[in-house]
């Protein structure tokens, strides 16, 4: 099967701004699936609420499009149910780490074996641009008027310490690392975290003085460290500057997962 | 095999039920009085191939047996009042995106956590109208343990024929008490009609339901809580699918209410008759049992929909007369079909009514006069 056959044809062309990183994503997720040669129908798609979580209407296998922030809760019964069907959830910084970060600690502490696509813009971006956890701190957003003053969550470290067996981040410039980053997900029994960070032209460039798609790419590119390079830094003591974030692979382990068919 | 006979409580019942109904997944939050149920089915599902799991809150069980359901599983939560607010925006998920699953209130004092070991029926409208916008849903109401078993069953099938949420709204009296009860060996079971190839998902048979495109059976569906076309994808912008779907929805169980009832007649040719459900009915039956073929009895084993035409049985009634666990809420409803007079007997606190109280009751349903008077005692 190839590319074009994972996307549901009919739904396209899809809602997502001109110049939105989430269709990047999408593309990366199905060219992983494509590659692993998985099957339709043991292949399922599971959504929260959002513009990442829009992602699952536009894949053509089984898909379930749930509500704000438990897509991961939905996900848990359907694996525990059918240990053999790959389940892949799409979720946003908002839906996942807000009204979702419940269900997301425990997802990653029972380790369940599901990959989960996290497309962090750092915005709540469908209901119009309001701050999120991941809203960096002194960012402008409808909410956030005078500049954010809380600090954002670290998802990959979140979801580290909780349990989850691989943790990665990458960004939507990165898409060839990102592809082989869900690839490995997708391989590895127990949760798989893979955070992307997505570029936001309409609600977060906007108002942060990059309102060029290619603003926020290089910003992407200028910033991202690569782990093995930030590790080195920090053993000579070298502190990484507030604009810049890590990217690469923080964790791949073998704890117990559940809902490995094996297991059961 | 034959059937077994056994002395348990209605929370244990109620699992046993479940597992006869083929109830293979079970995700829930430990919350009193309803918590043997889970504690049943986290001993009895492993040993049978199912799953039980305990999930991080009511909201995540709610969402799990949805998931576990469009898996192809019979699943199922038990829960009490706050949790049951908690599982209300996956409820309204679960009726519009058409999932069968059957969810168990033993109902507690409320509101709030108010009495966590004491009885109420203080969630009979939450459980008809506690989510949001516009659906129908079908709920139970045991007052035996025998029932717990055997409605329990019936609320799977109702669950998988009309796909839809199915409630079991009992109360903390029946969940706890201890009774004879018959386990059968054989039970009806009303399988979900699968999708057909070439039937689109979201599309209603003559019945008004949908083919279930179970997941993983290469239906390839998109299940959304969006408004959805027949296809299944989202179509929010159309006031004409909106109306059409949520419109269907509400019919296709509006409409069969009459093959959903379920309810006990006594003395149809009664003037004075007692309407109840749950705890209430034990004592209602006590009365009756002490002075027999004086008062009529309606007992509502179904409360959702409403069987409002069983009303009609008793063509002499000159007054209703309701005893609840809560302030009225089923009253209200009664008051809807009818306009005999009715004595509210409202109960709060823990305690049934006692025959005492239902006969101060009567007395003053001898007096009610119409047009319309409603009297709470």
């Amino acid at each position: 099967m190839n590319l074009e056959d994972w996307y549901r044809q009919d739904r396209l062309p899809h809602i997502y701004c001109a110049g939105c990183g989430n269709g990047t994503i999408l593309n990366c997720t199905l060219r992983a699936v494509e590659e692993l040669d998985f099957k339709k129908e043991e292949t399922t798609f599971v959504s929260g609420i959002g513009c990442s979580s829009r992602a699952s209407g536009y894949t053509s296998s089984d898909s379930l499009h749930t509500t704000h922030g438990r897509a991961l809760a939905f996900a848990t019964g359907l694996k525990l149910v059918k240990p053999r069907q790959h389940v892949i959830v799409f979720t946003g910084d908002g839906d996942c780490s807000a009204i979702g970060g419940n269900h997301f600690i425990h997802a990653c502490r029972r380790n369940i074996d599901i990959t989960v696509i996290c497309m962090n813009n750092n915005i709540y971006g469908m209901t119009g641009g309001q701050g999120s956890p991941c809203t960096p701190y002194g960012a402008i957003s409808t909410t956030t008027p005078y500049g954010m003053q809380e600090q954002p969550f670290d998802l990959c470290k979140l979801a580290e310490a909780a349990g989850a067996n691989y943790v990665a981040r990458w960004t939507s410039f990165h898409v060839k690392e990102l592809t082989e980053a869900i690839r490995i997900g997708l391989e590895t029994p127990g949760l798989s975290f893979i955070e992307v960070m997505a570029q936001c032209p309409t609600s977060f460039g906007s108002k942060n003085k990059m309102r060029q798609v290619t603003q926020m790419i290089d910003m992407f590119r200028e910033n991202a460290v690569l782990k093995v390079k930030a590790d080195r830094d920090a053993a000579k003591g070298i502190q990484l500057s507030p604009e810049k974030f890590v990217v690469g692979q923080f964790v791949r382990r073998k704890n117990p997962p559940l809902g490995v068919e094996a297991a059961k | 095999m034959t059937d077994k006979t056994d002395f348990l409580n209605g929370n244990v019942a109620c699992a046993e039920g479940a597992l006869a109904a083929g109830c293979r997944f079970f995700a829930g939050y430990p919350i009193t009085p309803s918590t043997e149920v889970a504690e049943r089915m986290a001993v009895r599902l492993p040993k049978i191939g199912g799953t039980f799991i305990q999930m991080e809150d009511e909201l995540a069980s709610a969402a799990a047996i949805i998931g576990g359901s469009w898996a192809g599983a019979r699943t199922m939560t038990a829960t009490s009042g706050p949790g049951f607010s908690l599982m209300m925006e996956n409820i309204g998920y679960a009726a519009f995106t058409e999932t069968p699953i059957v969810i168990v209130n033993v109902q507690r004092g409320g509101p709030s956590t108010g009495q966590p070991t004491m009885a109420a029926q203080g969630d009979m409208l939450q459980c008809r109208y506690g989510s949001h916008g516009d659906y129908s849903v079908i709920a139970l109401s045991p007052s035996s343990v025998q029932e717990m078993y055997d409605l329990t069953v019936k609320a799977f099938n109702l669950a998988d024929r009309f796909r839809t949420p199915v409630f079991l709204m009992t109360d903390e009296t029946i969940g706890h008490m201890r009774e004879k009860i018959t386990l059968h060996s054989n039970v009806e079971i009303v399988p979900r009609r699968e999708l057909k190839e070439g039937e689109l998902p979201c599309a209603p048979d003559e019945n008004g339901v949908p083919g279930f495109g179970t997941f993983g059976m290469g239906h390839n569906v998109h299940i959304t809580g969006l408004t959805h076309n027949e296809k299944g994808y989202p179509a929010t912008d159309s006031a004409e699918i909106h109306e059409k779907l949520v419109r269907r929805q509400v019919r296709k169980i509006e409409d069969f209410r009459n093959e959903i009832t379920d309810v006990d007649i006594v003395n149809p040719d009664a003037e004075l008759v007692f309407i109840s459900y749950g705890a209430p009915t034990r004592t209602v039956r006590q009365l009756i049992a002490d002075v027999p073929d004086t008062y009529g009895h309606l007992n509502l084993r179904i409360v959702w929909p409403f069987p409002d035409e069983s009303l009609l049985a008793f063509k002499n009634a000159k007054a209703f007369i309701i005893p609840e666990m809560n302030l009225g809420q089923i009253a209200k409803e009664v008051r809807q079909h009818t306009n005999i007079p009715i004595v509210v007997v409202p109960k709060l606190g823990g305690a049934l009514h006692t025959p005492a109280e239902l006969l101060k009751a009567v007395e003053i349903a001898k007096t009610v006069k119409k047009p319309v008077t409603e009297v709470c005692l």
